[in-house]
């Protein structure tokens, strides 16, 4: 019990409560303006966290993305831009609602059900993950290669659009991650003598570069007039928010069950999770015919699911330094720069600072609903922020995060690569989040196939050999031959997720 | 106003050139970098903040941490070794020096550093599964002599590295083959511990502080410190010496600067770290983290990592590791 008053010490300190206050408003304003992600509010807050200690480093983040998955429905509801892609699946609804004048009724029920969704994933995460890493102590390099692997497999074919395009961006990452020296032989490979390139492209500068400079880029091109919202005066927003709260209880149970379950699942985050929800939730609605006309239900439920997802993905993040989504790949780089290294043994090692982490997302979640509240009378204001001041400072941060990180130049020059090829790919239809996945995950599949191999003395039947390999194995080969199936059988495109999912929006 | 200011300030600055010219004890007089080859949090990281934050209070300006990691230590030492030699630029160097040029990964070794003080050593340590019918060194290397070559598998560390080159040193003075056990190359000592927790290697050869959380949480018990006396941390493992096999290794850490630091800059930084290195604060530091804590000035330290090159140098030759 010790370990979990330390940990609520550390929370409730007041530099830490500041931290998540700014932290709150920060990611208000980044999910609220369209094109921003809530993955690029992480990116932006990577060289901020270096001069704070763990808690409050890993708070700050938790809090930005949850208040910036919600804040996203805000331009979704009064302008029909969805600010992050995780609210794009509810748009439709949310936007008739406004033109009806009824703009309070889509954002409280976006706000309130965004909070119980969070704090539905925030439960499921603080009792889930320490049982889940006394388990996966007994994960050897079998186990972790073949839950490498399934977590690409999930990435490229079922979380895109199209499998293949998905594909060639996860040999792209792949690619990359094979720069600089080899863990197991000690070889240099695709160095050129460079000493810096023997270090390998080191993933947050990349990350940075792939999410943040290549958004800046895309808005260098086509710049875009301010907008205004249709509704210009937004009524008492908690009303009749228990009603729904009554009526939905069980649709708003299985969205936010389905958006934690989603955000665990590697490479599926929010955006996918609000997707498959607001599916499910016409589906099994007693009113499917209202869905897409300015329905309240599809709202409550994917609203809920979205938040939801974030606490999931920190599970794999946290127990096994897998990703759940592209938040946590950045939260992963961030954990190992705080000395606290994701895996099974981070139970053992720091169990305050786990603790201090489950504590925070119930925080982050109670903030969202007075700052929320706020986003939502302030709105019309942010949306006079000048862009034309506000992307160039958004440089200005990722060339220092970038140039922090190891406090070299080259840094920076990563970045701008790597935001360019972004920028590239995402203007031809390929999605990046395969990429970085293949980034992070890469040195992770190689390393625990080459150590296995030396362990089973080469032989490739072993993989099969301790129980949970085998059904890790199992289930990964039948995601391969869905997609195969998927590739060779095209089949009519079903409504719903097209290219920017599995972004973990 | 502006006029006189900027006046005063060239003639200050004149003034500075002057003292510079002169040499007249003017180091330092700006902030100096202390480059770390290994990522922050680490133990490498940990030692070099604090010495960094005692060396500024003694030295009167800033003293920053710089994490040079990636490469297997090749791109910090390389930093370090690269830097100009003017005392604004040192750094910790680490057991690597004495074994990255043997693999052929760099040009670099000791005498490419102006050494200033070794202030750390840690011992290998051999850790096997708490529920391992291992008790002590002699069952082990029994067993190990029992079963063919590659029966047994062990880990701790990258290919090549300080640990791997502990289980093979250890082999080759039992009168083993130095590869008789299977390295199982990892990406640092806690992945090693983890896989031999879940049944993936029988051996991990890493030191001992490194596997203190998974001892405590009754995971993984050590059998045997490579080192000349028992940890006092960790007064129930006994030495390897102990129980018959003669080998002694461990990793160390020290304070360098590029070749050719000028005698001012090694006068002053010398005896700042000598006080440090018996500070109460330094001390407590150590011992909490259960680093170990050692002393050797410019010479020996010196003459202590050229004897560690060649002894490294035999075993990495010895294994194959070595390139020419």
């Amino acid at each position: 019990m010790e370990p979990v008053f330390a940990a609520i010490a550390l929370v409730l300190s007041p530099s830490t409560l500041l931290v998540v206050s700014a932290a709150g408003l920060f990611g208000l304003f980044v999910g609220a303006m369209p094109g921003l992600t809530a993955t690029l509010a992480t990116a932006l807050l990577v060289p901020v966290t270096f001069f704070m200690d763990p808690v409050p480093a890993l708070a700050a983040i938790v809090t930005t993305t949850a208040m910036a998955i919600f804040a996203g429905d805000l331009p979704g509801a009064l302008l029909r831009i969805p600010g992050t892609p995780a609210s794009a699946a509810y748009v439709e609804d949310a936007y008739r609602l406004t033109r009806k004048g009824q703009a309070e009724r889509a954002l409280g029920a976006g706000l309130v059900f965004s909070v119980i969704g969070g704090l539905v994933g925030s439960v499921i995460l603080a009792s889930t993950a320490p049982i889940l890493a006394e388990f996966a102590l007994r994960f050897s390099s079998f186990e972790y290669f073949w839950l490498a692997l399934f977590g690409l497999s999930c990435a490229a074919f079922i979380a895109t659009g199209s499998p293949l395009k998905g594909l060639v961006s996860l040999l792209l990452g792949l690619f990359i991650a094979t720069i600089g020296i080899d863990i197991t032989t000690g070889y240099p490979r695709f160095a050129f003598g460079v000493v810096e390139l023997m270090g390998g492209v080191s993933f947050i500068p990349a990350m940075i570069g792939m999410f943040a400079v290549s958004e800046v880029l895309r808005w260098a091109i086509r710049r875009k007039r301010a907008m205004t919202p249709v509704q210009q005066h937004i009524g008492r927003i908690f009303r009749g928010q228990m009603a729904n709260l009554r009526r939905y209880r069980t649709g708003l149970l299985r969205g936010s069950l389905l958006g934690t379950l989603i955000g665990v699942l590697p490479g599926a985050g929010a955006d996918i999770a609000a997707w498959v929800t607001y599916a499910l939730a016409r589906r099994f609605s007693k009113e499917p015919e209202k869905f897409g006309t300015g329905h309240v239900e599809g709202i409550v439920q994917a609203g809920a699911a979205n938040n939801a997802s974030l606490g999931g993905a920190w599970i794999p993040a946290l127990v096994f330094g897998i990703p759940g989504d592209s938040i946590t790949a950045i939260v992963i780089g961030v954990l190992y720069m705080k000395g606290m290294n994701p895996g099974p043994t981070v139970m053992l090692d720091r169990p305050e600072l786990l603790y201090a982490v489950f504590f925070t997302f119930f925080v982050a979640n109670l903030f969202l609903l007075p700052l929320g509240w706020l986003a939502i009378k302030f709105y019309r204001r942010l949306l006079e922020v000048p862009r034309d001041l506000l992307m160039p400072f958004i440089l200005l941060l990722c060339m220092v995060g970038a140039f922090a990180i190891n406090n070299t130049v080259f840094g920076v020059g990563i970045m701008l690569v790597l935001g360019l090829l972004a920028f590239l790919m995402e203007e031809s239809g390929f999605p990046i989040a395969p990429a970085i996945l293949g980034i992070v995950l890469g040195p992770m599949i190689e390393q625990n196939f080459i150590t296995s191999m030396i362990k089973a003395d080469g032989d490739l039947l072993a993989f099969f050999e301790r129980p949970i390999a085998a059904v890790l194995g199992v289930v990964t080969i039948l995601v391969w031959g869905y997609a195969a199936l998927r590739i060779f059988r095209p089949q009519p495109a079903a409504g719903g997720p097209k290219s920017e999912i599995g972004e973990g929006e | 106003m502006l006029r006189r200011t900027l006046l005063a300030s060239i003639g200050l600055a004149v003034v500075a050139s002057f003292g510079i010219a002169a040499g007249a004890g003017a180091y330092p007089e700006r902030p100096i970098t202390i480059i770390v080859p290994w990522g922050a949090g680490g133990g490498t990281d940990a030692t070099g903040r604090i010495l960094a934050s005692l060396m500024e209070k003694r030295l009167g300006v800033p003293v920053n941490v710089v994490n040079r990691t990636g490469g297997s230590g090749v791109v910090g030492h390389a930093a370090i070794a690269n830097a100009k030699p003017d005392g604004y630029t040192i750094g910790v160097i680490t057991v690597e020096t004495g074994m990255m040029h043997w693999a052929g990964l760099t040009d670099i070794d000791y005498r490419s550093y102006t050494p200033l003080a070794l202030y750390n050593e840690d011992p290998a340590g051999v850790q096997v599964r708490v529920d391992s019918p291992w008790n002590s060194i002699e069952e082990m290397l029994a067993d190990i002599r029992a079963n063919p070559p590659g029966t047994f598998k062990a880990s701790g560390t990258g290919q090549g590295g300080i640990w791997h080159l502990a289980l093979a040193g250890m082999l080759d003075a039992a009168g083993l083959e130095s590869d008789r056990v299977t390295w199982v190359p990892s990406q640092g000592a806690a992945p090693g511990l983890q896989d031999l927790v879940a049944g993936g290697v029988d051996i991990v050869t890493s030191s001992v502080p490194e596997a203190k959380a998974l001892i405590d949480a009754g995971k993984v018990k050590s059998l045997a410190v490579m080192a000349e006396a028992r940890n006092p941390v960790f007064p129930e493992v006994p030495t390897l010496k102990e129980q018959g096999v003669d080998w002694t290794l461990g990793a160390w850490r020290g304070i360098a600067g590029p070749e050719g630091l000028p005698r001012e800059v090694i006068d002053t930084l010398v005896p700042v770290l000598r006080e440090i290195h018996e500070s109460k604060e330094f001390r407590d530091f150590m011992a909490q983290r259960g680093f170990g804590v050692v002393w050797k000035g410019p010479q020996d330290f010196e003459a202590f990592m050229a004897e560690r090159d060649a002894a490294l140098g035999k075993v990495m030759k010895k294994l194959g590791l070595a390139k020419g």
